[in-house]
């Protein structure tokens, strides 16, 4: 056959398939990464399951440590309430850090990851733009646990001022696990992988740590575990900040952490990206 | 091969969309690309055609600055792709072999995410992605999930993400495989649209028809290397002339036939794996109409008979060398 003589797309389509001619400027890096961003933040519309993780499930994980175990382990549910809170509010965040490495390892799969990288934009938008996206789910689940705690008669002797820079610290290094996430995506490539590993992860990592027993009441080896894990040095600066008895030390030694983190594994991920 | 140098390639003759000198890929132990050479002038519709695995996909990555070349080097319009990726993505646009459309998100939204990429804010950003949802007949599902859509529908919309800014010089691998016929002609109709407006299109395909009917020139690859490069006529031409095909009412006969045939021009003659199938390669067109005589003088009852140009496969083949992509077998 050779070329059709009628075209099977209208004439006013083709006219409309090129631009008007006035190519713009692409977008900056800051609002590549916005678009990115907002990207990531679209599939809570679309999955609204996701939104579920980050508010009604930790209400379920409060409500139920409070009620069902606060009066096995502290003697009344007011009381760890006060203790299991801060470590809720841990494990809630952390649940939210695997989306952007979900994302990332479900592009690779497909040509999505080809079409950006072809695009005039900064090469590390998709994954700022991703990460960024988590830290608002994070902030989401945040607040929704605060918010319940309050209403549960969470004492916040800490004050308004406590309970703001204990969500923001708990943002700040649910950021930096997003990090570890992304660099894991590239490595396993597969969405079920990245959501595997990220869950028994952060599982593993809140059970050895303070987020739910007083490491005192431990055997010595675990203890020892336990006072290494950084997770751990997160739930006691949180519950320092929400009660009013913070120590300047535990939060730097978080926000070390979190830089730490972020400085191995962002340029992990970068790298990973940038060769697939 | 060196075939003559084409009319439209001397008119354009100034800046070439896109120059390779030497490309060289190699994955493992497998050279992918084997040193590759490429001129495309301006404004043209430049096929790349070659079998699974000739390379064609990672040639196009190289040219489109996703993968780095181990040697050679790429110009897009005058600009070093590894000097300056960057400026050479504002100039091109890929839609590659895979899909890539976000599957959880609606074609809208897919759409409006690289027109806000590509610097078009609020309003402007969702206003082109609806004239282009429009366009490719996707306006009634522009709402839907990307994952609810058919490998037609998400063809298309992969298409459209290419050109939310035309570019200047746009890339296809493979922008027909696994359409029906009618999206294929519509595929041909946007290719020869963005030409007329002065875009370059460098495309791959496996299929012989869609280069004949698409492509200015043609570069013919097998193994990573071009093996010939032309217009379709050039091609077809070196490969000399076309068969006389023809299919006998009844199967008893074909063996006569075939004595007539090889007698009229002393060719070769083929037995197609149709039992009632034919063909023969005369030296030219007299030779070919004495053929068709001979069989209707011989009372051979024919059903259908054609007198052709080599066909892209022929030309393939002969380049090649390879025969597995045909069924016919050489009769003695
Ligand atoms: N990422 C990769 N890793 C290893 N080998 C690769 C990779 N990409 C391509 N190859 C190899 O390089 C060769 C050329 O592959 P390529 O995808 O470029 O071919 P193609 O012409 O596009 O084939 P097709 O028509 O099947 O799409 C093949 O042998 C392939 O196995
Ligand atoms: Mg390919």
């Amino acid at each position: 056959m050779k070329t059709p003589t009628s075209s099977p797309v209208a004439p006013t389509h083709v006219a409309d398939i090129v631009d008007d001619g006035t190519a713009p400027n692409p977008a900056g890096a800051v609002a590549a990464s916005a678009a990115f961003a907002w990207r990531g933040l679209l599939k809570i519309r679309h999955v609204p399951e996701q939104l579920v993780d980050a508010t009604i499930g930790p209400v379920l994980l409060l409500v139920s440590f409070t009620y069902l175990f606060g009066g096995a382990i502290d003697g009344s549910p007011g009381a760890y309430l006060q203790f299991v809170l801060p470590g809720v509010l841990v494990m809630a965040v952390l649940l939210t850090t695997p989306y952007a490495g979900i994302a990332l390892a479900a592009d690779r799969g497909r040509g999505v990851i080809d079409r950006f990288r072809s695009l005039p934009v900064w090469t590390g938008a998709p994954l700022v733009g991703g990460v960024a996206g988590d830290a608002v789910r994070s902030t989401l689940a945040a607040t929704t646990v605060v918010a319940v705690g309050l209403v549960l008669g969470f004492d916040a002797d800490g004050g308004v001022a406590g309970l703001l820079a204990g969500v923001a610290l708990v943002v700040i290094f649910a950021f930096a696990v997003s990090w570890i996430l992304t660099a894991c995506a590239l490595a396993l490539r597969s969405e079920s992988a990245v959501q595997g590993t990220g869950m028994t992860g952060v599982f593993l990592l809140v059970f050895l740590s303070n987020v739910f027993v007083d490491p005192a009441t431990l055997p010595a080896a675990l203890e020892t575990v336990v006072g290494l894990n950084p997770i751990s040095h997160l739930t006691t600066a949180v519950r320092g900040l929400l009660s009013g008895t913070s120590e300047a030390g535990d939060v730097v030694l978080v926000l070390v952490e979190a830089a730490a983190i972020t400085a191995l594994f962002a340029p992990l991920t970068w790298r990973g990206y940038r060769a697939s | 091969m060196e075939l003559g140098d084409d009319p439209a390639v001397a008119r354009e003759g100034d800046l070439p969309a896109i120059v390779a000198r030497g490309l060289v890929k190699r994955f493992d132990d497998v050279v992918a690309v084997d040193g590759l050479d490429l001129r495309v002038p301006r404004g043209m519709v430049y096929c790349l055609l070659g079998p699974n695995g000739a390379g064609k996909t990672t040639a196009v990555r190289m040219l489109a600055t996703l993968t780095a070349p181990d040697a050679g080097t790429v110009l897009i319009e005058g600009v070093d792709v590894r000097d300056d990726g960057a400026r050479v993505r504002r100039l091109i646009g890929l839609t590659g072999q895979l899909a890539s459309v976000d599957d959880a998100m609606s074609g809208e939204e897919n759409l409006v995410l690289i027109a806000r990429l590509l610097g078009l804010r609020g309003d402007r950003a969702r206003q082109r992605a609806r004239r282009l949802l429009a366009a490719f007949e996707l306006a009634d599902d522009a709402g839907r999930l990307v994952k609810t859509y058919s490998g037609g529908m998400r063809r298309r919309l992969d298409l459209a993400a290419s050109l939310v800014v035309t570019p200047r010089v746009l890339f296809l691998d493979e922008p027909t495989t696994g359409l029906d016929p009618v999206g294929r002609l519509r595929v041909w109709a946007v290719v020869r649209a963005l030409t007329r407006r002065g875009t370059t299109v460098l495309l791959t395909t496996q299929q012989l028809e869609e280069a004949d009917a698409l492509a200015h020139r043609i570069a013919v690859l097998d193994r990573g290397r071009v093996v010939a490069e032309g217009t379709p006529a050039q091609l077809k031409a070196s490969v000399g002339s076309g068969a006389v095909r023809v299919r006998v009412a009844d199967a008893d006969t074909r063996d006569a036939a075939a004595e007539l045939l090889a007698a009229a021009t002393g060719g070769e003659v083929t037995l197609g794996d149709d039992p009632l199938a034919l063909s023969v390669r005369p030296a030219g067109e007299r030779e070919a109409a004495r053929a068709l005589a001979a069989l209707t003088d011989g009372g051979v009852e024919l059903t259908e008979f054609s007198i052709g140009r080599p066909t892209l496969d022929e030309v393939f083949l002969a380049l090649t060398g390879r025969d597995e992509t045909t069924a016919e077998a050489v009769a003695a």
